[in-house]
């Protein structure tokens, strides 16, 4: 986008992309999916226009919380290379405007899903927009070389709200779900961490390279790597899903496995020799897609 | 505030409303979307 510098006595009237931009678009795109799967891959049929609401809701909800948290750590985003042309941290936008943006889509979405599709699945998105920015963005991000393990549960209920839109309850696959995603962020973001990690310290964010070094890290991407293959293989293992997801989940966890282990293996502490963490990271993105892909292949393939 | 300023905001605020028109346009068709698959269901 062009942007003339304006006086800093002219007011600044945000353009609709930089609102949209506000949402992170590209972190919504997972949880769009993700949420789609939970929907589709629930017990009975959905009425295609309630399941498009729903989904709508879950990005609505998920912009909002995006929205936010840029209105929160627009200083950290202007010291963090990767963040520094946020609408935010570039003058584009008034935090105030951020702020109402923010707020008013986060109610708008909750209450339309409410209103579209039952009351458990807007109270779990209004649950998940709250934590996401309360929990991890205020409370967990700046104090804790912990912050993804717990924030990361923000980012695992999308399943269980299209799940919960389109049968009204909770169940065991679900959970899994929510659990496959949470066990998932960790490997994910400390992956990404490991080659930004210049960017979160000049950010003074304790991310784990930052506050406990690369060895460490990566022996934690390996560790905790293990439960999520536990994780991701259980709705197969368990018998509430069938053969397609089993061999989806077989094969894309021995590959994350295989990746994580490189990681581990590697000594590099440059970011420009950190291409088993780089790979990982693009895969973890893949392997997500690939494996609710599966979910839902499974559901109505063999069902 | 320049002439250019004003020109930017002029044209950023009429961009917006124009897209505020277009949402609100799609939020009136989602609304009765959902009433008729509401009725639908029978819920």
């Amino acid at each position: 986008m062009t942007s003339i510098p304006l006086a800093s006595t002219t007011p600044i009237t945000a353009s609709a992309r930089d609102l949209f931009a506000l949402t992170k678009p590209r972190v919504m795109s997972l949880v769009v999916f993700t949420g789609l799967c939970g929907l589709l891959a629930a017990p009975g049929t959905v009425n295609p226009v309630l399941g498009f609401t729903a989904v709508l809701c879950i990005a609505l909800g998920a912009g909002a919380a995006g929205a936010l948290n840029q209105w929160y750590e627009a200083d950290l985003d202007a010291k963090m290379k990767r963040t520094a042309q946020r609408p935010l941290p570039a003058g584009r936008m008034e935090r105030d405007t951020a702020l109402h943006f923010g707020v008013g889509l986060a109610v708008f979405s909750v209450l339309l899903l409410g209103l579209a599709t039952n009351y458990l699945a807007a109270t779990i998105l209004a649950v998940s927009i709250l934590f996401y920015v309360f929990v991890y963005t205020v409370w967990l991000k700046r104090r804790t070389p912990q912050n993804i393990v717990i924030g990361g549960a923000a980012g695992a209920f999308p399943p269980l709200i299209g799940w919960a839109a389109a049968t009204g309850d909770v169940s065991t696959l679900p959970i899994l779900l929510f659990g496959i995603i949470f066990l998932w962020t960790p490997p994910h973001f400390w992956a990404l961490s490991l080659f930004v990690k210049t960017d979160y310290a000049n950010a003074g964010v304790p991310m784990l390279p930052v506050v406990a070094g690369v060895t460490t890290t990566r022996r934690h991407i390996a560790l905790y790597t293990l439960p999520m293959v536990a994780a991701a293989v259980a709705p197969w293992a368990m018998g509430l899903t069938g053969w397609i997801y089993g061999g989806a989940a077989i094969a894309l966890n021995a590959v994350f496995l295989v990746l994580a282990f490189a990681v581990l293996l590697n000594r590099a502490t440059d970011p420009s020799a950190m291409k088993p963490e780089k790979r990982l990271f693009a895969y973890s993105i893949l392997y997500l897609f690939a494996l609710f892909g599966a979910l839902v292949a499974d559901r109505w393939l063999i069902a | 505030m320049t002439p250019d300023d004003q020109d930017l905001v002029q044209a950023r605020q009429r961009h917006r409303a124009k897209v505020t028109a277009i949402l609100l346009l799609a939020f009136v068709v989602l609304m009765f979307a959902i009433t008729i698959a509401k009725m639908a269901v029978g819920k």
